[in-house]
């Protein structure tokens, strides 16, 4: 493949926030202390006006963003996977999702991918935990095109939405005209013998997994699940009856996320067997972030022999 | 304050103690000590100092009011009640699976309130966001949250009061319920945050300590916040949990029980005796 763009999805979300700045919608951002890492840092200098920065307090910074969106404001408000959706999950659940306000939480260094930082930063259960919030939207793009789009979306969307962003620069999956719609998801490549469903930086090794799963004879379906909430039962039912059986893929951990959002829609629509690629319920560790994929099966070697194992299941 | 003004405040929120206790009493469960310690403050605020149309709830220019301390929300509901936001009548309905009015603050399905809280520490949080989109409209209006002395012991709060001294909210006024009670007994002997003025005056609030049941003290405070220019005002306000209800007065047992038939008797009697004699 020749020169294929690479960037992280947490870039494609400071610039969009800028954007949209530029064209004088009325949204303010919030971080708490990673704008430079969370790329908020971005919109700060474009818009100083409407930034805000409240320190290194996740708690208040998801307080402050309802007390905003309750005056009428639509808040972005950013900080990592594990500080927003782990340790502010209670403010968000009370405070945003429980009165339904205009918050737009952008989570960047999300799941293993954060590299060298190591455990304590690779938060791996931000889907499941959101799931669990009655009303949230949970977005969670594969590329920097989807994750502009996905921020657009977002802004359009009336009550909490959860964004889900990397650090490491991955390769852009989608042409510049590619169009995003919340709860609708995408059918990349059409295949008959198993579907892959991925999310996030694994749609990529997924539809590179359908490739070389062709040399074993084996069709592949991918299909890309942006929008982890509200679900889009219907692709999943048409993949069901149309493949017999799902692998999942996703970089969080394999209780509570893309996987498990599958195989409830799967168990109770149309059962079928639904392989799991995720990480397996352990902590991560320190090391460069590509290395850490392969070490934890987040890669399109994992996701073939998985789904070579999973048409043996049909 | 002319004494006809202090009778009449008196006379609200003694009736906010009545509608209050009734709303406690025919749910079988809520929070009679906190919500009665702070019912002459409400009734000062929705009287006297906030700028509010019961008639248009979500009037883009009114003053916001947060219940940081979620759990006092019958005092709430009553002193809205009162102000003619819903029926006082709708009081009975309290915590009932029908009812609009929560256990603790909906913003969604009560008029008048403006943030739903419930959760401890989290209140101050969204109004020190409010008062802060306040600001950045260029909009006059005011905020007033009200927290318990037992609440301050969460972390969040100190967030919070850090963020709002550090961008000069001197629209933002934070009342703490002084009662010295909390759950599982004393403020001392569980965790007190004391002294806390001087824990607000370390994060550079402008802090005034009054009588939460003296409408002098009440009055004045709340006209040295308004002229207090570039830090938030904190109002340290001690109070008498259980205040109006003499059995319920500084009793721990009272943070969240709901009385009896005769304890009920007892405490309508003892209202309404105060009552009748404020109006003769």
């Amino acid at each position: 493949m020749a020169d294929v763009i690479k960037c992280a999805t947490r870039d494609a979300y400071g610039k969009a926030l800028v954007e949209l700045g530029d064209r004088g919608e009325n949204l303010i951002v919030l971080d708490a202390d990673l704008a430079a890492a969370t790329k908020t840092g971005m919109f700060k200098k474009a818009h100083p006006d409407r930034f805000i920065d409240v320190g290194i307090a996740e708690g208040n910074l998801m307080g402050v963003a309802a007390g905003l969106a309750a005056t009428g404001h639509t808040v972005f408000a950013s900080s990592f996977a594990m500080f927003a959706a782990g340790r502010a999950f209670e403010q968000i659940r009370n405070s945003i999702g429980y009165p339904h306000l205009n918050v737009k939480i952008g989570a960047t260094h999300a799941g293993i991918s954060v590299g060298e930082d190591g455990a304590s930063h690779q938060c791996c259960e931000d889907i499941a935990l959101m799931r669990t919030i009655p009303g949230m939207v949970i977005l969670n793009p594969a590329d920097d095109v989807e994750a502009r789009l996905c921020v657009f979306a977002a802004l359009e969307h009336d009550g909490p939405v959860y964004m889900r962003f990397g650090r490491l620069a991955v390769p852009r999956v989608f042409d510049e005209d590619y169009k995003f719609e919340i709860g609708k998801d995408n059918v990349l490549v059409e295949g008959t013998d198993v579907t892959i469903i991925a999310s996030g930086l694994m749609v990529n090794e997924a539809l590179i997994a359908a490739e070389n799963l062709k040399a074993d004879g084996i069709s592949a379906r991918v299909v890309n699940m942006a929008t982890i909430k509200p679900i889009d039962r219907d692709i999943i039912i048409d993949s069901a009856k149309k493949t017999g059986v799902i692998v999942t893929a996703e970089e969080h951990n394999i209780i509570g996320g893309l996987g498990s959002a599958v195989a409830e829609v799967v168990c109770e629509s149309v059962p079928v067997p639904v392989i799991r690629v995720g990480v397996n319920d352990v902590f991560g560790k320190s090391g460069p972030a590509v290395e850490l994929l392969h070490i934890y099966g987040l890669d399109a070697a994992n996701i073939a022999a998985k789904a070579k194992e999973a048409v043996k299941l049909k | 304050m002319d004494a006809l003004m202090k009778k009449e405040l008196e006379i609200f929120a003694t009736k906010a103690r009545i509608a209050s206790t009734e709303g406690i009493y025919c749910a079988k469960a809520g929070h009679p000590g906190g919500s009665l310690s702070i019912c002459d403050v409400l009734s000062y605020l929705y009287n006297v100092e906030m700028k509010i149309d019961p008639a248009n709830p979500k009037w883009e220019e009114r003053d916001r009011f947060v219940l940081s301390k979620g759990h006092a929300a019958p005092a709430l509901y009553a002193t809205l009640a009162l102000k003619g936001f819903f029926p006082v009548e709708d009081m009975k309905t309290l915590r009932k699976s029908d009812s609009y009015l929560q256990g603790h603050p909906n913003m969604n399905k009560v008029p008048g309130v403006d943030m739903s809280t419930g959760s401890l520490g989290q209140g101050i949080s969204c109004a020190v966001g409010m008062a802060i989109g306040a600001k950045l409209d260029g909009a006059d209006y005011r905020v007033y949250t009200i927290l318990g002395d037992g609440e301050i012991e969460e972390g969040e709060v100190w967030e919070a009061a850090m963020l709002a001294a550090n961008r000069g909210l001197d629209n933002l006024v934070a009342i703490v319920d002084f009662n010295g009670l909390q759950i599982d007994g004393t403020i001392e002997e569980v965790n007190s945050a004391c002294p806390i003025a001087d824990k607000f005056l370390a994060f550079n609030w402008n802090v005034i300590e009054i009588d939460g049941h003296n409408y002098d003290e009440i009055e004045s405070a709340f006209k040295a916040a308004r002229d207090e220019k570039g830090a938030p005002t904190c109002i340290v306000m001690k109070t008498v949990k259980g205040k109006g209800i003499s059995y319920m007065e500084n009793a721990v047992g009272w943070h969240g029980k709901a009385p009896n038939e005769e304890e009920f008797n007892q405490a309508m009697t003892e209202l309404n005796a105060k009552l009748k004699e404020l109006e003769a």
